[in-house]
């Protein structure tokens, strides 16, 4: 037993050491965000605690898609132009293996017992299925074409794709891997997001610019939310990202160019608020309370801390070149 | 027993998708001239396919839409010879495609428009930047992928002043289509402020583009060419036939930049675009027809992109239905440049965003930040609804 903790501490120290921070002294409150720079190809680490990047790991070339897995141990990352998936270890916080995905990973998503990694292959028109744990491919989907968005039904019986050229979100039954139906939404479909009680499916579209709001039962487009900024041209509104409150009544949705993030009331469907934040706003992850919502912004190299009860933005943190994904530590 | 497992599959089938029934068919001919012409440049020497190599892309990335929506596109070319008729070539293949993408001359993809009015045909011109097909020549059947050398103009202009190289030395060569391009240039200049400080016209005298010892030749005759001009900024050149304008970079008397025919070129699209996701695209495109994408390919593609993006909207295969929506106010297309690209439906011209390239690099992308529009700022480019002559019919 003594020995038990004391092999710990040493590790502890260790991690402390090698990442330059005490992290056990850290605050309860205190999270980690990983943001994958696209243009960099490093991944920055933010502390949530004192709003500064802790930490810049080197990773693979052209790095987006990022996501923790469901044990929180490790944090991969999609390196599209190294045609794989980097596994992130989150405690030593350096690459230690990597993920037999498709050509050119972009966007993926697993199931809830984070077994099965589901990625977007955007060359190759298909959806791979890889094994978490056995690092094995364990077979394609074919999709439309330009696979993107990825998301998992809450019950994890439907995975979602989008694809930008074919302009449709995929519904693929996850038991049988075959798709069973096809929604049309507006063009270049890039992100989909459920609304946690799986009443509603999201669909962002980029140049589009609106989101989809489909009915998951029936398939169908019930609604779009439409954006207008006065004294912005049309064209700069480009939705990307999603954020939903645990609550289902607030939707966050990252407008691209316009340099704005969207607030939006799921009820109404309607935009109550535009905040704005830094150039490009990409995409956003929530701090696992719920207090923050970080967004990427690619252009100005920086990423902005929403104040999520107080709809404002409170901190900007700069970053690597053109970040691009984010996850934060459960 | 065997009867009764064929009943199951079938009814699996029926049951799982609509695919049991006949896919709907959608023909799409393209029309083109036969052979290639001769550029300055071995690297931009168009290859026998292009143009068609777009159109083969976009039935690929059409058919992978089309298999959910039970849609089918083929694509059939027609190429015709010189002295061939271009109105048969076109009444032929309309007697079997609802859609035809055209790269012909001015002229006589005016007389294949006006013989395939009646049959309901949509034409798309992918390959004509001729003004006057927008203008007073426009035709309601003929959609324009292609810009026009005001939009290039325009696209170049903008640059241009932003970059406050305001001053042009205009050499125009003595081709027709080269005097277009001057005219188009002369009016960008006006509209954006910028000066022509001087014009000259470089004469074609015939001769060969490829020579032994071409170089020697060329490097004493364009700084001489050049010499003497007022102060200017930049060297804006008229050479749609090239002629002369590659020869110009860096051999002019003053150091100046080039742009126009060579140098600094506004053009439709580039090999090296890879904004906007447009490096999947590019990679497909490498991948099928094992060169790299040109503009005329580009502006093909986009034609048929137009016609699948309609038809799977509109979830029918029908002529008239698609071409209503393609010309309607919904009908919007993604070409990887950075925004949606609709119709002017003044005109039936393509709006779109125009590259200023320079052999291996996107240098800009215009419109430029600052030239406002009450519509689109897609519209600062090119003859505006106020100024068309067009009347559709």
């Amino acid at each position: 037993m003594q020995i038990e903790v004391r092999t710990l501490m040493l590790r502890m120290w260790r991690v402390g050491l090698l990442s330059g921070l005490a992290l056990a002294a850290a605050p309860a409150h205190a999270f980690i965000a990983y943001v994958s720079n696209e243009k960099s190809n490093t991944v920055s680490v933010i502390d949530t605690d004192s709003w500064t990047v802790t930490k810049t790991i080197k990773v693979g070339q052209r790095p987006r898609g990022i996501d923790f897995t469901r044990d929180g141990k490790f944090v991969m990352v999609a390196v599209g132009d190294d045609d794989t998936i980097q596994m992130i270890d989150a405690k030593t916080q350096a690459v230690v293996d990597s993920l037999p995905s498709g050509p050119d990973p972009e966007l993926f998503a697993q199931d809830a017992a984070g077994k099965i990694l589901y990625v977007a292959n955007e060359n190759d028109n298909t959806v791979t299925v890889i094994d978490l744990e056995k690092r094995a491919r364990l077979g394609d989907i074919q999709v439309g074409v330009e696979p993107e968005g990825m998301t998992i039904s809450p019950d994890g019986k439907t995975l979602i794709n989008t694809s930008e050229t074919t302009n449709m979100a995929h519904f693929i039954d996850t038991s049988s891997r075959q798709i069973v139906a096809n929604v049309l939404v507006d063009a270049r479909p890039r992100f989909a997001e459920f609304k946690h009680d799986a009443s509603e499916l999201w669909v962002s579209s980029e140049i589009g610019g609106t989101v989809s709001i489909i009915d998951p039962g029936k398939h169908e487009v019930t609604g779009k939310v439409t954006f207008e900024i006065p004294g912005l041209r049309k064209e700069a509104i480009q939705p990307v990202g999603i954020g939903m409150t645990r609550d289902d009544k607030t939707a966050f949705i990252a407008l691209g160019p316009a340099n704005r993030v969207a607030v939006v009331d799921t009820a109404t469907r309607k935009v109550t608020k535009y905040l704005l934040v830094g150039q490009r706003v990409w995409h956003m992850a929530f701090t696992p309370d719920e207090k923050y919502l970080l967004t990427t912004n690619g252009v100005s190299n920086d990423v902005s801390v929403i104040d999520v009860a107080a709809q404002k933005v409170i901190k900007t943190i700069q970053v690597g070149e053109l970040p691009w994904g984010i996850t934060i530590a459960p | 027993m065997i009867r009764w497992l064929v009943g199951l599959i079938g009814f699996g089938l029926a049951a799982t998708s609509a695919l049991a029934a006949d896919p709907v068919m959608i023909g799409v001919g393209y029309l083109g001239v036969a052979g290639t012409r001769s550029t300055l440049s071995l690297v931009e020497q168009p290859a026998d396919n292009d143009g068609v190599a777009g159109a083969r892309l976009a039935i690929e990335d059409n058919n992978t839409t089309g298999k959910f929506l039970n849609q089918r596109f083929a694509l059939e070319e027609r190429r015709i010879k010189e002295g061939e008729d271009a109105v048969q070539a076109a009444t032929d293949l309309a007697a079997r495609n609802g859609f035809i993408i055209a790269d012909l001359p001015a002229d006589a993809l005016l007389k294949v428009a006006d013989a395939l009015r009646d049959r309901g045909t949509l034409l798309f011109n992918a390959g004509a930047i001729d003004e006057r097909l927008r203008e007073a020549d426009c035709r309601a059947n003929v959609i324009h992928t292609a810009p026009t050398r005001a939009m290039l103009a325009d696209a170049l202009g903008q640059y241009l002043v932003w970059k406050q190289w305001k001053r042009w030395l205009l050499v125009v060569g003595s081709h027709d289509e080269d005097k277009l391009f001057a005219d188009a240039l002369r009016r960008t200049a006006t509209r954006f402020g910028a000066k022509i400080v001087q014009e000259r016209s470089f004469e074609d005298k015939g001769g060969a583009r490829r020579t032994d010892s071409g170089v020697t030749l060329i490097q004493r005759q364009m700084p001489v060419f050049t010499q003497q001009a007022p102060a200017y900024d930049v060297l804006v050149a008229a050479d749609e036939s090239e002629v002369f304008g590659a020869y110009l970079p860096y051999r002019t008397w003053d150091p100046r930049p080039v742009a126009g025919s060579a140098g600094l070129v506004p053009r439709s699209w580039d090999a090296a675009q890879d904004q906007w996701g447009a490096i999947q695209m590019q990679n497909r495109f490498v991948k099928l027809n094992a060169r790299r994408m040109t503009p005329l390919d580009m502006q093909v593609w986009t034609a048929v992109r137009m016609i699948g993006e309609a038809t799977s909207r509109t979830n029918s295969g029908d002529v008239k239905k698609v071409t209503d929506f393609i010309k309607g106010p919904d009908f919007s297309v993604a070409a990887f440049k950075g925004t949606k690209l609709t119709l002017r439906d003044w005109n039936l011209q393509l709006r779109q965003p125009i590259l200023l390239v320079d052999g291996r690099m996107v240098v800009s992308v215009s419109p430029q930040e600052g030239f406002l529009h009450q519509v689109s700022e897609l519209d600062t480019l090119g003859y505006d609804r106020p100024e068309s002559k067009c009347k559709l019919k």
